[in-house]
Protein backbone atom coordinates (compact mmCIF):
# COMPACT_ATOMS: atom_id res chain seq x y z
CA UNK A 1 0.00 0.00 0.00
CA UNK A 2 1.20 3.49 -0.68
CA UNK A 3 0.58 6.97 0.61
CA UNK A 4 -0.19 9.71 -1.89
CA UNK A 5 1.16 13.22 -1.31
CA UNK A 6 -0.17 16.24 -3.20
CA UNK A 7 2.79 18.47 -3.99
CA UNK A 8 2.37 22.09 -5.07
CA UNK A 9 4.87 23.98 -7.14
CA UNK A 10 5.42 27.71 -7.45
CA UNK A 11 7.77 29.58 -9.74
CA UNK A 12 9.18 26.35 -11.12
CA UNK A 13 10.05 24.76 -7.77
CA UNK A 14 8.29 22.32 -5.46
CA UNK A 15 7.11 24.28 -2.44
CA UNK A 16 9.08 23.55 0.71
CA UNK A 17 5.90 22.84 2.64
CA UNK A 18 5.04 20.18 0.06
CA UNK A 19 8.45 18.56 0.47
CA UNK A 20 7.77 18.49 4.21
CA UNK A 21 4.52 16.67 3.44
CA UNK A 22 6.54 14.10 1.46
CA UNK A 23 8.91 13.64 4.41
CA UNK A 24 5.92 13.29 6.73
CA UNK A 25 4.48 10.50 4.58
CA UNK A 26 7.88 8.81 4.33
CA UNK A 27 8.20 8.89 8.12
CA UNK A 28 4.92 6.95 8.33
CA UNK A 29 6.94 4.08 6.92
CA UNK A 30 5.13 3.29 3.72
CA UNK A 31 5.92 3.71 0.05
CA UNK A 32 5.29 7.32 -0.99
CA UNK A 33 3.95 8.45 -4.35
CA UNK A 34 3.55 12.17 -5.01
CA UNK A 35 1.17 13.83 -7.41
CA UNK A 36 2.01 17.12 -9.10
CA UNK A 37 -0.56 19.00 -11.15
CA UNK A 38 0.00 21.48 -13.97
CA UNK A 39 3.00 22.25 -16.15
CA UNK A 40 6.38 22.01 -14.39
CA UNK A 41 9.76 20.57 -15.41
CA UNK A 42 10.25 16.86 -14.89
CA UNK A 43 13.72 17.45 -13.44
CA UNK A 44 12.16 19.59 -10.72
CA UNK A 45 9.75 16.81 -9.78
CA UNK A 46 12.53 14.24 -9.45
CA UNK A 47 13.71 16.20 -6.43
CA UNK A 48 10.69 14.94 -4.46
CA UNK A 49 12.77 11.77 -4.18
CA UNK A 50 15.18 13.50 -1.86
CA UNK A 51 12.35 14.14 0.60
CA UNK A 52 11.23 10.50 0.44
CA UNK A 53 9.00 9.86 -2.59
CA UNK A 54 9.74 6.89 -4.82
CA UNK A 55 7.53 8.07 -7.67
CA UNK A 56 5.85 11.27 -8.84
CA UNK A 57 2.69 11.18 -10.91
CA UNK A 58 2.49 14.24 -13.12
CA UNK A 59 -0.79 15.54 -14.56
CA UNK A 60 0.85 18.05 -16.87
CA UNK A 61 -2.17 19.21 -18.90
CA UNK A 62 -1.80 22.97 -19.46
CA UNK A 63 -5.52 23.37 -18.70
CA UNK A 64 -4.46 22.61 -15.12
CA UNK A 65 -1.95 25.42 -15.00
CA UNK A 66 -3.75 27.56 -12.47
CA UNK A 67 -4.99 26.21 -9.18
CA UNK A 68 -8.54 25.21 -10.02
CA UNK A 69 -10.08 23.51 -7.04
CA UNK A 70 -12.61 21.14 -8.62
CA UNK A 71 -10.39 19.58 -11.29
CA UNK A 72 -7.50 19.33 -8.82
CA UNK A 73 -9.69 17.41 -6.37
CA UNK A 74 -10.77 15.08 -9.14
CA UNK A 75 -7.20 14.47 -10.31
CA UNK A 76 -6.10 13.63 -6.76
CA UNK A 77 -9.04 11.30 -6.11
CA UNK A 78 -8.31 9.48 -9.39
CA UNK A 79 -4.62 9.19 -8.50
CA UNK A 80 -5.53 7.72 -5.10
CA UNK A 81 -7.69 5.14 -6.80
CA UNK A 82 -5.04 4.27 -9.36
CA UNK A 83 -2.37 3.83 -6.68
CA UNK A 84 -4.70 2.10 -4.23
CA UNK A 85 -3.63 4.76 -1.73
CA UNK A 86 -5.75 4.93 1.41
CA UNK A 87 -3.97 7.94 2.85
CA UNK A 88 -3.45 11.39 1.34
CA UNK A 89 -0.98 13.81 2.90
CA UNK A 90 -0.64 17.46 1.94
CA UNK A 91 0.59 20.76 3.35
CA UNK A 92 -1.81 23.39 4.60
CA UNK A 93 -2.22 26.11 1.98
CA UNK A 94 -4.87 28.28 0.38
CA UNK A 95 -5.08 25.75 -2.45
CA UNK A 96 -4.49 22.53 -0.52
CA UNK A 97 -7.22 23.04 2.08
CA UNK A 98 -10.20 23.49 -0.26
CA UNK A 99 -8.92 20.79 -2.62
CA UNK A 100 -8.53 18.27 0.22
CA UNK A 101 -11.98 19.10 1.59
CA UNK A 102 -13.49 18.09 -1.76
CA UNK A 103 -11.41 14.94 -1.97
CA UNK A 104 -12.60 14.04 1.55
CA UNK A 105 -16.25 14.39 0.58
CA UNK A 106 -15.68 12.43 -2.66
CA UNK A 107 -13.95 9.53 -0.90
CA UNK A 108 -15.91 9.65 2.39
CA UNK A 109 -12.58 10.08 4.11
CA UNK A 110 -11.77 11.61 7.48
CA UNK A 111 -9.86 14.84 6.92
CA UNK A 112 -7.85 16.49 9.68
CA UNK A 113 -5.91 19.65 8.94
CA UNK A 114 -3.29 21.61 10.90
CA UNK A 115 -1.71 18.36 12.04
CA UNK A 116 1.38 19.08 14.12
CA UNK A 117 2.96 15.66 14.58
CA UNK A 118 3.22 12.15 13.17
CA UNK A 119 0.20 9.88 13.71
CA UNK A 120 -0.01 7.62 16.73
CA UNK A 121 -0.98 4.14 15.58
CA UNK A 122 -0.47 2.30 18.89
CA UNK A 123 -4.25 1.81 19.10
CA UNK A 124 -6.31 2.95 16.15
CA UNK A 125 -5.05 5.94 14.19
CA UNK A 126 -4.87 9.29 15.91
CA UNK A 127 -3.27 12.62 15.11
CA UNK A 128 -2.54 15.79 17.02
CA UNK A 129 -4.02 18.88 15.44
CA UNK A 130 -3.61 22.50 16.37
CA UNK A 131 -6.93 24.19 17.34
CA UNK A 132 -8.15 27.56 18.63
CA UNK A 133 -5.68 29.24 16.28
CA UNK A 134 -2.66 27.69 17.92
CA UNK A 135 -3.84 28.20 21.50
CA UNK A 136 -4.37 24.45 22.05
CA UNK A 137 -4.12 21.00 20.50
CA UNK A 138 -6.63 18.20 20.09
CA UNK A 139 -5.74 14.55 19.75
CA UNK A 140 -8.32 13.03 17.44
CA UNK A 141 -8.98 9.58 16.13
CA UNK A 142 -9.59 9.10 12.41
CA UNK A 143 -12.10 6.28 12.11
CA UNK A 144 -12.48 5.82 8.34
CA UNK A 145 -10.34 3.58 6.19
CA UNK A 146 -9.43 6.41 3.81
CA UNK A 147 -7.69 9.29 5.55
CA UNK A 148 -6.53 12.76 4.63
CA UNK A 149 -3.91 14.54 6.69
CA UNK A 150 -3.21 18.24 6.18
CA UNK A 151 0.03 19.13 7.92
CA UNK A 152 1.17 22.31 9.56
CA UNK A 153 4.61 23.69 8.87
CA UNK A 154 7.39 22.00 10.90
CA UNK A 155 5.28 18.91 11.68
CA UNK A 156 8.32 16.83 10.75
CA UNK A 157 11.88 17.50 9.83
CA UNK A 158 12.47 17.82 6.10
CA UNK A 159 14.38 14.83 4.76
CA UNK A 160 17.04 15.60 2.16
CA UNK A 161 18.95 12.48 1.19
CA UNK A 162 19.61 13.47 -2.41
CA UNK A 163 17.50 10.65 -3.85
CA UNK A 164 15.57 10.95 -7.09
CA UNK A 165 12.00 9.92 -7.78
CA UNK A 166 10.82 8.46 -11.04
CA UNK A 167 8.31 10.64 -12.88
CA UNK A 168 5.31 9.11 -14.57
CA UNK A 169 2.73 10.94 -16.71
CA UNK A 170 -0.78 10.81 -15.30
CA UNK A 171 -3.79 11.34 -17.54
CA UNK A 172 -6.84 12.13 -15.46
CA UNK A 173 -10.28 12.01 -16.98
CA UNK A 174 -11.85 15.44 -16.71
CA UNK A 175 -14.80 17.05 -18.42
CA UNK A 176 -15.86 20.62 -19.21
CA UNK A 177 -18.11 20.82 -16.15
CA UNK A 178 -14.97 20.65 -13.98
CA UNK A 179 -13.87 23.96 -15.44
CA UNK A 180 -16.99 26.00 -14.64
CA UNK A 181 -14.94 28.44 -12.59
CA UNK A 182 -12.87 30.80 -14.75
CA UNK A 183 -9.73 32.39 -13.40
CA UNK A 184 -9.68 35.72 -15.23
CA UNK A 185 -6.38 37.02 -13.86
CA UNK A 186 -3.80 36.75 -11.11
CA UNK A 187 -2.14 39.60 -9.36
CA UNK A 188 0.89 38.18 -7.65
CA UNK A 189 4.26 39.39 -6.57
CA UNK A 190 6.92 37.38 -8.38
CA UNK A 191 10.04 36.35 -6.56
CA UNK A 192 8.67 37.39 -3.18
CA UNK A 193 9.27 35.13 -0.18
CA UNK A 194 5.88 33.65 0.65
CA UNK A 195 4.79 34.58 4.14
CA UNK A 196 3.21 31.26 5.19
CA UNK A 197 6.38 29.40 4.14
CA UNK A 198 8.97 31.86 5.43
CA UNK A 199 11.66 30.85 7.92
CA UNK A 200 12.19 34.46 8.96
CA UNK A 201 9.52 37.15 9.16
CA UNK A 202 9.83 40.88 9.85
CA UNK A 203 6.49 42.41 10.74
CA UNK A 204 5.47 46.01 11.39
CA UNK A 205 2.51 47.46 13.26
CA UNK A 206 0.79 50.78 13.75
CA UNK A 207 3.86 51.94 15.66
CA UNK A 208 5.53 52.43 12.26
CA UNK A 209 3.32 55.52 11.83
CA UNK A 210 2.83 55.29 8.06
CA UNK A 211 3.60 53.36 4.87
CA UNK A 212 6.43 55.76 4.02
CA UNK A 213 8.42 54.26 6.91
CA UNK A 214 8.30 50.68 5.63
CA UNK A 215 11.67 51.10 3.94
CA UNK A 216 13.45 50.20 7.17
CA UNK A 217 11.27 47.11 7.62
CA UNK A 218 12.08 46.06 4.07
CA UNK A 219 15.79 46.74 4.53
CA UNK A 220 15.89 44.56 7.61
CA UNK A 221 13.88 41.84 5.86
CA UNK A 222 16.16 41.95 2.83
CA UNK A 223 19.27 41.74 4.97
CA UNK A 224 17.90 38.62 6.66
CA UNK A 225 16.24 37.09 3.60
CA UNK A 226 12.94 37.38 5.46
CA UNK A 227 9.34 37.83 4.37
CA UNK A 228 7.47 40.96 5.49
CA UNK A 229 4.25 40.94 7.49
CA UNK A 230 2.05 43.41 9.37
CA UNK A 231 -0.73 43.74 11.92
CA UNK A 232 -4.38 43.93 10.94
CA UNK A 233 -4.88 47.70 11.31
CA UNK A 234 -1.90 48.24 9.03
CA UNK A 235 -3.50 46.28 6.19
CA UNK A 236 -6.96 47.65 7.02
CA UNK A 237 -5.72 51.23 6.49
CA UNK A 238 -3.98 50.09 3.32
CA UNK A 239 -0.39 50.75 4.40
CA UNK A 240 0.44 47.19 3.34
CA UNK A 241 -1.27 44.59 1.10
CA UNK A 242 -3.83 42.36 2.71
CA UNK A 243 -1.92 39.10 2.19
CA UNK A 244 0.75 40.37 4.63
CA UNK A 245 -1.71 40.62 7.52
CA UNK A 246 -0.70 38.21 10.27
CA UNK A 247 -2.95 36.92 13.03
CA UNK A 248 -6.17 35.25 13.98
CA UNK A 249 -7.99 36.64 10.94
CA UNK A 250 -4.93 36.71 8.71
CA UNK A 251 -1.95 34.56 7.80
CA UNK A 252 -0.68 32.14 10.45
CA UNK A 253 3.10 31.92 10.35
CA UNK A 254 5.52 29.43 11.91
CA UNK A 255 8.99 30.80 11.16
CA UNK A 256 12.24 30.14 12.99
CA UNK A 257 12.25 33.82 13.96
CA UNK A 258 9.41 36.35 14.02
CA UNK A 259 10.43 39.98 14.50
CA UNK A 260 7.60 42.25 15.65
CA UNK A 261 8.24 45.98 15.34
CA UNK A 262 5.78 48.51 16.72
CA UNK A 263 3.11 45.88 17.27
CA UNK A 264 1.39 45.87 20.66
CA UNK A 265 0.81 42.12 20.81
CA UNK A 266 -2.97 41.90 20.97
CA UNK A 267 -4.16 38.36 21.55
CA UNK A 268 -5.55 38.18 17.99
CA UNK A 269 -2.16 39.04 16.58
CA UNK A 270 -0.38 36.54 18.84
CA UNK A 271 -2.72 33.80 17.62
CA UNK A 272 -1.06 34.03 14.22
CA UNK A 273 2.53 33.88 15.48
CA UNK A 274 2.43 31.56 18.48
CA UNK A 275 3.98 28.67 16.62
CA UNK A 276 7.11 30.65 15.76
CA UNK A 277 10.28 29.10 17.16
CA UNK A 278 11.68 32.43 18.41
CA UNK A 279 10.05 35.83 18.74
CA UNK A 280 11.90 39.16 18.91
CA UNK A 281 9.91 42.23 19.93
CA UNK A 282 10.96 45.82 19.38
CA UNK A 283 8.58 48.27 21.03
CA UNK A 284 9.02 51.65 22.71
CA UNK A 285 6.55 50.75 25.45
CA UNK A 286 8.03 48.37 28.02
CA UNK A 287 4.49 47.44 29.06
CA UNK A 288 3.55 46.21 25.58
CA UNK A 289 1.88 42.80 26.00
CA UNK A 290 3.98 41.34 23.18
CA UNK A 291 7.02 41.16 25.48
CA UNK A 292 5.44 38.40 27.55
CA UNK A 293 5.15 36.24 24.43
CA UNK A 294 8.70 37.04 23.28
CA UNK A 295 12.06 35.31 23.60
CA UNK A 296 14.07 38.46 22.98
CA UNK A 297 13.01 42.04 23.52
CA UNK A 298 14.29 45.55 23.01
CA UNK A 299 12.54 48.53 24.54
CA UNK A 300 13.25 51.40 22.20
CA UNK A 301 12.14 53.58 19.33
CA UNK A 302 11.88 51.53 16.14
CA UNK A 303 13.12 54.47 14.09
CA UNK A 304 16.37 54.29 16.02
CA UNK A 305 16.72 50.56 16.75
CA UNK A 306 15.75 49.02 13.41
CA UNK A 307 18.37 50.77 11.21
CA UNK A 308 21.03 50.00 13.84
CA UNK A 309 20.02 46.35 13.92
CA UNK A 310 20.15 46.14 10.12
CA UNK A 311 23.66 47.63 10.14
CA UNK A 312 24.82 45.23 12.85
CA UNK A 313 23.43 42.26 10.90
CA UNK A 314 25.17 43.41 7.73
CA UNK A 315 28.42 43.80 9.63
CA UNK A 316 28.05 40.28 11.07
CA UNK A 317 27.50 38.86 7.58
CA UNK A 318 30.76 40.24 6.27
CA UNK B 1 -31.73 36.31 -4.52
CA UNK B 2 -31.92 33.64 -1.84
CA UNK B 3 -28.79 33.51 0.30
CA UNK B 4 -27.81 31.05 3.03
CA UNK B 5 -25.14 32.10 5.53
CA UNK B 6 -23.64 29.37 7.74
CA UNK B 7 -22.40 30.67 11.06
CA UNK B 8 -20.43 29.20 13.92
CA UNK B 9 -20.83 29.98 17.60
CA UNK B 10 -17.29 30.30 18.96
CA UNK B 11 -15.38 31.67 21.96
CA UNK B 12 -14.53 35.36 21.67
CA UNK B 13 -11.08 35.93 20.16
CA UNK B 14 -9.72 37.11 23.52
CA UNK B 15 -11.02 34.07 25.44
CA UNK B 16 -8.59 32.12 27.54
CA UNK B 17 -8.63 28.53 26.37
CA UNK B 18 -8.72 25.78 29.01
CA UNK B 19 -10.24 22.34 29.45
CA UNK B 20 -11.96 20.26 32.12
CA UNK B 21 -12.87 16.62 32.73
CA UNK B 22 -9.36 15.28 32.25
CA UNK B 23 -8.88 17.50 29.18
CA UNK B 24 -11.87 16.12 27.33
CA UNK B 25 -14.19 19.14 27.57
CA UNK B 26 -13.80 22.79 26.69
CA UNK B 27 -14.08 24.96 29.78
CA UNK B 28 -16.73 27.54 28.92
CA UNK B 29 -16.63 29.21 32.35
CA UNK B 30 -16.56 32.96 31.85
CA UNK B 31 -16.21 32.59 28.09
CA UNK B 32 -18.14 34.96 25.84
CA UNK B 33 -19.43 33.51 22.60
CA UNK B 34 -19.54 35.32 19.29
CA UNK B 35 -20.39 34.74 15.63
CA UNK B 36 -17.17 33.41 14.05
CA UNK B 37 -15.28 36.51 12.79
CA UNK B 38 -15.06 35.18 9.23
CA UNK B 39 -18.74 34.14 9.30
CA UNK B 40 -19.48 37.68 10.44
CA UNK B 41 -17.83 39.00 7.25
CA UNK B 42 -19.92 36.59 5.17
CA UNK B 43 -23.07 37.73 6.93
CA UNK B 44 -22.23 41.42 6.48
CA UNK B 45 -21.70 40.96 2.73
CA UNK B 46 -24.88 38.87 2.43
CA UNK B 47 -26.90 41.65 4.06
CA UNK B 48 -25.31 44.20 1.71
CA UNK B 49 -26.16 42.09 -1.34
CA UNK B 50 -29.74 41.77 -0.16
CA UNK B 51 -30.03 45.48 0.51
CA UNK B 52 -28.70 46.25 -2.97
CA UNK B 53 -30.79 43.88 -5.02
CA UNK B 54 -33.48 42.30 -2.86
CA UNK B 55 -33.97 38.73 -1.72
CA UNK B 56 -33.60 36.97 1.58
CA UNK B 57 -30.80 35.99 3.93
CA UNK B 58 -31.21 32.83 6.01
CA UNK B 59 -28.65 31.97 8.67
CA UNK B 60 -27.92 28.41 9.63
CA UNK B 61 -26.02 26.94 12.54
CA UNK B 62 -25.43 23.33 13.42
CA UNK B 63 -25.40 23.43 17.20
CA UNK B 64 -27.16 22.87 20.47
CA UNK B 65 -29.67 25.29 22.01
CA UNK B 66 -26.76 27.17 23.62
CA UNK B 67 -26.04 28.79 20.25
CA UNK B 68 -29.39 30.58 20.01
CA UNK B 69 -28.22 33.96 21.39
CA UNK B 70 -25.53 33.96 18.67
CA UNK B 71 -28.14 33.13 16.03
CA UNK B 72 -30.37 35.97 17.33
CA UNK B 73 -27.44 38.32 16.94
CA UNK B 74 -27.17 37.34 13.27
CA UNK B 75 -30.88 38.09 12.90
CA UNK B 76 -30.31 41.47 14.53
CA UNK B 77 -27.54 42.21 12.05
CA UNK B 78 -30.01 41.74 9.21
CA UNK B 79 -30.73 38.10 8.38
CA UNK B 80 -34.42 37.44 7.71
CA UNK B 81 -34.81 34.05 9.32
CA UNK B 82 -32.73 31.29 10.87
CA UNK B 83 -32.35 27.57 11.07
CA UNK B 84 -30.65 25.62 13.82
CA UNK B 85 -29.88 21.99 13.18
CA UNK B 86 -29.97 20.52 16.63
CA UNK B 87 -26.73 18.58 17.02
CA UNK B 88 -23.32 18.88 18.62
CA UNK B 89 -20.98 19.91 15.77
CA UNK B 90 -18.21 17.47 16.58
CA UNK B 91 -16.79 16.75 13.16
CA UNK B 92 -16.52 18.87 10.00
CA UNK B 93 -17.80 16.12 7.77
CA UNK B 94 -20.86 15.66 9.94
CA UNK B 95 -21.53 19.41 9.84
CA UNK B 96 -21.04 19.51 6.06
CA UNK B 97 -23.53 16.71 5.57
CA UNK B 98 -26.08 18.50 7.74
CA UNK B 99 -25.70 21.71 5.75
CA UNK B 100 -25.76 19.91 2.40
CA UNK B 101 -28.85 17.88 3.32
CA UNK B 102 -30.70 21.05 4.22
CA UNK B 103 -29.53 23.07 1.21
CA UNK B 104 -30.05 20.31 -1.37
CA UNK B 105 -33.65 21.17 -2.22
CA UNK B 106 -33.93 24.60 -0.65
CA UNK B 107 -33.06 26.53 -3.81
CA UNK B 108 -30.36 28.87 -2.51
CA UNK B 109 -28.65 31.02 -5.15
CA UNK B 110 -25.62 31.51 -2.97
CA UNK B 111 -24.24 29.86 0.18
CA UNK B 112 -21.83 31.99 2.17
CA UNK B 113 -19.57 30.75 4.95
CA UNK B 114 -16.49 31.92 6.74
CA UNK B 115 -13.05 31.05 5.46
CA UNK B 116 -12.57 28.99 8.61
CA UNK B 117 -14.04 28.52 12.05
CA UNK B 118 -11.85 29.91 14.81
CA UNK B 119 -12.27 26.92 17.10
CA UNK B 120 -11.22 24.10 14.80
CA UNK B 121 -9.70 26.20 12.01
CA UNK B 122 -10.51 23.48 9.54
CA UNK B 123 -11.29 25.65 6.51
CA UNK B 124 -12.98 22.60 5.08
CA UNK B 125 -16.76 22.71 5.57
CA UNK B 126 -17.33 24.87 2.46
CA UNK B 127 -15.34 22.55 0.22
CA UNK B 128 -17.12 19.48 1.57
CA UNK B 129 -20.56 21.07 1.12
CA UNK B 130 -19.54 22.04 -2.42
CA UNK B 131 -18.60 18.49 -3.27
CA UNK B 132 -21.72 17.05 -1.61
CA UNK B 133 -23.94 19.42 -3.61
CA UNK B 134 -21.89 19.24 -6.80
CA UNK B 135 -21.27 23.00 -6.73
CA UNK B 136 -18.09 25.07 -6.89
CA UNK B 137 -16.80 26.25 -3.51
CA UNK B 138 -14.36 29.15 -3.52
CA UNK B 139 -12.29 30.21 -0.52
CA UNK B 140 -10.92 32.54 0.81
CA UNK B 141 -13.05 35.14 -0.96
CA UNK B 142 -12.08 38.79 -0.37
CA UNK B 143 -14.44 40.42 -2.85
CA UNK B 144 -17.78 39.27 -4.20
CA UNK B 145 -19.99 41.08 -6.71
CA UNK B 146 -23.01 39.69 -8.48
CA UNK B 147 -24.53 40.76 -11.78
CA UNK B 148 -27.50 38.71 -12.87
CA UNK B 149 -26.48 35.07 -12.72
CA UNK B 150 -22.75 35.74 -12.77
CA UNK B 151 -20.44 36.44 -9.88
CA UNK B 152 -17.07 38.12 -10.00
CA UNK B 153 -14.80 37.50 -7.11
CA UNK B 154 -11.29 37.84 -5.78
CA UNK B 155 -9.66 35.02 -3.89
CA UNK B 156 -6.53 35.35 -1.78
CA UNK B 157 -3.59 33.21 -2.86
CA UNK B 158 -0.13 33.10 -1.33
CA UNK B 159 1.57 36.34 -2.29
CA UNK B 160 -1.42 37.97 -3.95
CA UNK B 161 -4.90 37.63 -5.40
CA UNK B 162 -6.69 35.77 -8.10
CA UNK B 163 -9.81 37.02 -9.91
CA UNK B 164 -12.53 34.55 -10.77
CA UNK B 165 -15.83 34.43 -12.60
CA UNK B 166 -18.54 31.84 -12.18
CA UNK B 167 -22.27 31.35 -12.35
CA UNK B 168 -24.65 31.01 -9.43
CA UNK B 169 -25.23 28.93 -7.40
CA UNK B 170 -21.99 28.32 -5.55
CA UNK B 171 -20.41 28.41 -2.12
CA UNK B 172 -18.09 31.15 -0.89
CA UNK B 173 -15.80 30.92 2.16
CA UNK B 174 -15.37 34.59 3.04
CA UNK B 175 -12.77 36.76 4.73
CA UNK B 176 -12.02 40.47 4.97
CA UNK B 177 -12.14 42.89 3.26
CA UNK B 178 -15.32 41.52 1.66
CA UNK B 179 -17.38 43.84 3.89
CA UNK B 180 -17.13 45.56 7.24
CA UNK B 181 -18.48 43.79 10.31
CA UNK B 182 -21.97 45.09 11.10
CA UNK B 183 -22.96 46.00 14.63
CA UNK B 184 -26.63 45.37 15.36
CA UNK B 185 -28.66 48.52 16.05
CA UNK B 186 -31.62 48.86 18.41
CA UNK B 187 -34.16 48.33 15.68
CA UNK B 188 -32.37 45.20 14.53
CA UNK B 189 -32.23 43.81 18.06
CA UNK B 190 -35.95 44.44 18.59
CA UNK B 191 -36.99 42.90 15.29
CA UNK B 192 -34.70 39.88 15.78
CA UNK B 193 -36.88 38.72 18.64
CA UNK B 194 -39.84 38.05 16.39
CA UNK B 195 -37.97 36.63 13.40
CA UNK B 196 -38.40 32.94 12.70
CA UNK B 197 -35.81 30.54 14.16
CA UNK B 198 -36.65 27.04 13.06
CA UNK B 199 -35.08 24.06 14.84
CA UNK B 200 -34.55 20.98 12.71
CA UNK B 201 -33.56 17.48 13.76
CA UNK B 202 -30.21 16.36 12.33
CA UNK B 203 -30.19 14.03 9.37
CA UNK B 204 -28.35 10.74 9.59
CA UNK B 205 -24.68 11.38 9.00
CA UNK B 206 -21.47 9.70 9.83
CA UNK B 207 -18.70 10.89 12.08
CA UNK B 208 -15.23 10.41 10.68
CA UNK B 209 -13.14 12.08 13.37
CA UNK B 210 -13.48 11.54 17.12
CA UNK B 211 -11.99 13.70 19.83
CA UNK B 212 -9.78 11.89 22.32
CA UNK B 213 -8.12 14.57 24.40
CA UNK B 214 -7.20 18.24 24.38
CA UNK B 215 -3.78 19.55 25.23
CA UNK B 216 -2.33 22.99 25.96
CA UNK B 217 0.99 24.08 24.47
CA UNK B 218 3.99 24.23 26.82
CA UNK B 219 4.38 27.52 28.67
CA UNK B 220 6.68 30.10 27.13
CA UNK B 221 10.03 30.75 28.83
CA UNK B 222 11.08 34.18 30.03
CA UNK B 223 11.93 36.99 27.67
CA UNK B 224 15.55 38.10 27.49
CA UNK B 225 15.74 41.90 27.35
CA UNK B 226 18.55 43.57 25.45
CA UNK B 227 19.58 47.20 25.73
CA UNK B 228 18.57 49.36 22.75
CA UNK B 229 22.16 50.61 22.52
CA UNK B 230 23.53 47.10 22.32
CA UNK B 231 22.09 45.56 19.16
CA UNK B 232 25.40 43.76 18.63
CA UNK B 233 24.54 41.62 21.66
CA UNK B 234 21.19 40.75 20.06
CA UNK B 235 22.86 39.72 16.82
CA UNK B 236 25.16 37.40 18.80
CA UNK B 237 22.20 35.81 20.62
CA UNK B 238 20.28 35.24 17.39
CA UNK B 239 23.36 33.70 15.84
CA UNK B 240 24.80 31.60 18.64
CA UNK B 241 21.95 30.92 21.05
CA UNK B 242 18.81 30.76 18.91
CA UNK B 243 20.83 29.81 15.79
CA UNK B 244 18.20 31.34 13.53
CA UNK B 245 20.41 33.58 11.40
C1 LIG C 1 -12.16 39.56 15.98
C2 LIG C 1 -10.85 40.28 15.88
C3 LIG C 1 -9.86 39.73 15.08
C4 LIG C 1 -8.61 40.38 14.96
N1 LIG C 1 -7.65 39.79 14.19
C5 LIG C 1 -6.42 40.37 14.15
C6 LIG C 1 -5.36 39.77 13.41
O1 LIG C 1 -5.54 38.74 12.75
N2 LIG C 1 -4.15 40.36 13.40
C7 LIG C 1 -3.90 41.52 14.09
O2 LIG C 1 -2.76 42.01 14.03
N3 LIG C 1 -4.89 42.12 14.78
C8 LIG C 1 -6.13 41.58 14.83
N4 LIG C 1 -7.12 42.20 15.53
C9 LIG C 1 -6.84 43.55 16.08
C10 LIG C 1 -6.09 43.52 17.39
O3 LIG C 1 -7.01 43.40 18.45
C11 LIG C 1 -5.27 44.81 17.58
O4 LIG C 1 -6.12 45.92 17.46
C12 LIG C 1 -4.13 44.98 16.58
O5 LIG C 1 -3.35 43.81 16.52
C13 LIG C 1 -3.24 46.14 16.97
O6 LIG C 1 -2.30 46.42 15.96
P1 LIG C 1 -0.93 47.12 16.29
O7 LIG C 1 -0.24 46.37 17.36
O8 LIG C 1 -0.22 47.33 15.01
O9 LIG C 1 -1.38 48.57 16.78
P2 LIG C 1 -1.43 49.20 18.25
O10 LIG C 1 -2.20 48.37 19.18
O11 LIG C 1 -1.83 50.61 18.04
O12 LIG C 1 0.05 49.13 18.75
C14 LIG C 1 1.10 49.90 18.26
C15 LIG C 1 2.33 49.56 19.08
O13 LIG C 1 3.44 50.26 18.55
C16 LIG C 1 4.24 50.75 19.62
N5 LIG C 1 4.97 51.91 19.10
C17 LIG C 1 4.48 53.13 18.77
N6 LIG C 1 5.45 53.91 18.30
C18 LIG C 1 6.60 53.19 18.32
C19 LIG C 1 7.93 53.44 17.96
N7 LIG C 1 8.31 54.62 17.46
N8 LIG C 1 8.84 52.47 18.11
C20 LIG C 1 8.49 51.24 18.62
N9 LIG C 1 7.23 50.95 18.97
C21 LIG C 1 6.29 51.91 18.83
C22 LIG C 1 3.26 51.08 20.72
O14 LIG C 1 3.90 51.04 21.97
C23 LIG C 1 2.23 49.95 20.55
O15 LIG C 1 2.57 48.84 21.35
C24 LIG C 1 -8.38 41.59 15.64
C25 LIG C 1 -9.39 42.15 16.43
C26 LIG C 1 -10.61 41.50 16.55
C27 LIG C 1 -11.66 42.12 17.42
N1 LIG D 1 -21.49 24.09 13.27
C1 LIG D 1 -21.57 24.87 12.18
N2 LIG D 1 -22.76 25.42 11.82
C2 LIG D 1 -22.87 26.21 10.73
N3 LIG D 1 -21.85 26.51 9.93
C3 LIG D 1 -20.64 25.99 10.21
C4 LIG D 1 -20.44 25.13 11.36
N4 LIG D 1 -19.13 24.77 11.38
C5 LIG D 1 -18.54 25.37 10.31
N5 LIG D 1 -19.44 26.11 9.62
C6 LIG D 1 -19.18 26.96 8.43
O1 LIG D 1 -18.05 26.48 7.73
C7 LIG D 1 -17.00 27.45 7.74
C8 LIG D 1 -15.65 26.74 7.79
O2 LIG D 1 -15.53 26.01 8.98
P1 LIG D 1 -14.32 25.02 9.32
O3 LIG D 1 -14.23 24.09 8.18
O4 LIG D 1 -14.69 24.39 10.60
O5 LIG D 1 -13.11 25.90 9.44
C9 LIG D 1 -17.30 28.33 8.93
O6 LIG D 1 -16.70 29.60 8.80
C10 LIG D 1 -18.83 28.38 8.88
O7 LIG D 1 -19.29 29.30 7.91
Amino acid sequence: MSILVFIEHAEGEIKKSSLEAVSYAAAMGEDVTAIAIGPVEESVLKAAGSAGASKVLHAADSKLEKGLIQPYAKVIAQAMEKEGAKTLVLAKSSLGDPVAARVAAKMKAAFVSNVADLPDTSSGFSVKRSIYTGKAFANVEMTTETKIIGIKKNAVELKEDGGEASVEAFEPSLDDADFAVKITSQDKQEGEILLPEAELVVSGGRGMKGPENWGMIEDLAKTLGAATGCSKPVSDIGWRPHHEHVGQTGVKVSPQLYIAIGISGAIQHLAGVNSSKYILVINKDEEAPFFSAADYGIVGDAFDVVPKLTEALKAAQN
Amino acid sequence: MKILVCITHVPDTTAKISFTDDNTKFNSDGVQYIIGPYDDYALARAVELKEASGGTVTVLNVGTSETEPTIRKALAIGADDAIRIDAEPTDSYFVAEQIANHAKDAGYDLIMMGRESIDFNGGMVHGMVGELLGLPAISPVMKLDIEGQTAKLAREIEGGKEYLELDLPFIAGCQEPIAEWKIPNMRGIMSARSKKLEVLAPSDASEAVKLQQYELPPAKGDVKMIDADNVGELVKLLKNEAKVI
